[in-house]
């Protein structure tokens, strides 16, 4: 232990799906009601509260959490940063702790999007029957969203998987949809995921196609949920109990990175750079090397997306990422088992609430507490998010010594 | 002939010529087809504005069969590498099928039209085809 270490004291994520009856606030505090009792601690306790919602709830969220669940007068941050929100809310808290601000702090996550349907780039109405005007940054005369590539997001990282066979070669539509089997196959263990049905390859290849080469299937589901994480300082953790010293998990590793300027990044968002910058940053703090996983949760929001992923987080040597998935190593019986939760594209994509969801799949391996999912004997896991824009979170966890 | 206005501002139609133009950076080289205060590779102030090749290689493509209302799908969206400048633009004039479409395939830039508004105006845009346009009896794999 050191002294500025900060560790997850108590962790929580709703079902994720439909919650047809609920609002986001309602879901942030299940979440967060859920990861202070898993804490053993209470709203009175806490510090600073970190939350995040990003697609149209009532605002802001984290007020709104704290007249649920307790208006302790501490301080707010309501953070956006795309798909990495949730991360950045977590980050945010454990910034606060090692600024020795306090001890204890929350963040938390919410979405609702079930139903959502295509998300794409921001759209302008065609007006035709005006006159053309341009305007915006590219003063354009009408949308260009489909008519100068696309901005829908299951078509970027289509191309984002295509660009990586094209640069390595050995991928295929095939190869893709196999990624997508995988986790859904994973996803039958688990409870809490929005789809827990098996796909055949056959059923993935054969689905919707949404852009080419991802399938229905292939693309993540749009659902409600929330999680919430309660962290703690080293030093006030060992003044607390032992069960709850023993449950706690250590964050040896918080990284945010965002996209530095490259070549093509203005016309497709490159999610490789900023990814394996944040993991280089994040085994260095943790001092571990990517072969200690026990597991990993990645930023699967497309089948295309994972595959590139696997070697961005370096699980595999540069360009080998085809290889290294064929060889079976992240399935959960294999070396370096990805997405056991189902990821993405069957636990379900809530935005916000998903950098935290993914620490608390971690967390509830590391506890041994995943049931009939859980990974033997697993000591330190690896959970990744990308928002586009760009932002990418890190965190490496590691079980209580 | 009629009137015509770019799709957007970095596509200079000149008759017969059309063609893309990018900010490039004095400093560091950098190309961006918006404006820019600063320069995202080196911070550098000062920009010249620079053609871009018309002709190229895919370098990665989709092809979306769900799109945004009022776009005809299928369609092939790609990112062109037009001699070291990458743009992003649909693939025309090809089948869009991933028989047709291949990475490293190299493609040319060509007019699109967009419409016309009520004063007659015709809104231009483009995209890229196939160099080498493969008929479709003859598979072009």
């Amino acid at each position: 232990m050191a002294a500025d270490d900060v560790w997850i004291l108590g962790i929580h994520m709703t079902k994720f799906g439909k919650h047809p009856d609920r609002d986001t606030v309602d879901l942030a505090t299940e979440a967060t009601m859920a990861a202070l009792a898993d804490g053993g601690v209470a709203m009175r306790d806490i510090g600073v509260l970190a939350a995040g919602n990003l697609w149209g709830g009532p605002a802001p969220i984290g007020q709104l959490l704290q007249k649920q669940v307790g208006q302790t007068g501490i301080p707010v941050y309501n953070v956006s940063n795309a798909c990495a929100t949730g991360a950045t809310a977590l980050r945010t808290a454990i910034m606060a702790l090692r600024a020795g601000e306090c001890d204890l702090g929350l963040a938390v996550g919410v979405e609702k999007l079930a139903g959502a349907g295509l998300l794409a780039g921001a759209n302008r109405k065609s007006d035709e029957n005006e006159s053309w005007t341009p305007r915006g940054r590219f003063g354009a005369v009408a949308p260009i969203d489909g008519r100068i590539g696309t901005e829908t997001m299951p078509g970027v990282f289509a191309q984002i998987g295509m660009e990586y066979g094209h640069r390595y070669g050995g991928t295929s539509f095939e190869l893709f949809a196999r990624i997508s089997e995988k986790n859904h196959a994973h996803s039958t263990l688990n409870p809490l995921a929005t789809y827990t049905k098996r796909f055949t390859l056959e059923e993935i290849m054969g689905d919707v196609m949404i852009a080419y080469p991802n399938t229905r299937p292939m693309c993540s589901a749009n659902c409600d949920g929330a999680a919430a994480a309660v962290v703690v300082t080293d030093r006030k953790l060992r003044t607390m109990d032992p069960d709850q010293r023993r449950r706690a998990v250590k964050v040896a590793a918080s990284v945010l990175t965002t996209d530095p300027w490259e070549e093509a990044c203005q016309v497709l968002p490159n999610v490789n750079t900023l990814t394996r910058n944040a993991a280089q940053q994040a085994y260095e703090a943790a001092g571990v090397a990517p072969e200690d996983l026990d597991l990993v949760e990645l930023h699967d929001c497309f089948a295309t997306a994972e595959l590139v992923h696997y070697d961005n987080l370096m699980l595999c040597a540069p360009g080998e990422a085809v290889p290294f998935f064929e060889s079976g190593a992240t399935w959960r019986d294999g070396a370096t088992p990805v997405n056991v939760s189902g990821g993405l594209q069957s636990k379900g994509h809530p935005i916000a609430a998903t950098g935290i969801a993914n620490i608390w799949e971690v967390c509830h391996h590391l506890r041994g507490e995943a049931g009939d999912r859980q990974i033997p004997d697993a000591n330190v896991g690896l959970a990744h998010v990308i928002g586009l824009g760009s932002a990418c979170g890190v965190h490496i966890l590691e079980k209580a010594a | 002939m009629s009137e015509q206005i770019p799709l957007v501002d970095y596509l200079v139609l000149d008759d017969g010529d059309p063609h893309l133009m990018a900010h490039e950076c004095a400093g560091c080289g950098a190309r961006f087809f918006d404006r820019r205060n600063a320069c995202g590779g080196c911070g550098g102030a000062e920009f010249e504005t620079v053609r871009v090749a018309t002709e190229g290689e895919v370098r990665a493509f989709t092809i979306v069969s769900l799109a945004a209302p009022g776009i005809p799908v299928p369609f092939v969206a790609s990112v062109v590498d037009c001699d070291g400048t990458s743009v992003r633009a649909n693939v025309v004039n090809v089948d869009p099928t991933p028989e047709q479409v291949r990475l490293g395939m190299k493609v040319r830039l060509v007019t699109v039209p967009v419409g016309v508004d009520g004063g007659g105006v015709e809104a231009v845009g483009f995209g890229f085809e196939p160099v080498d346009a493969p008929s479709v009896s003859e598979g072009g794999r």
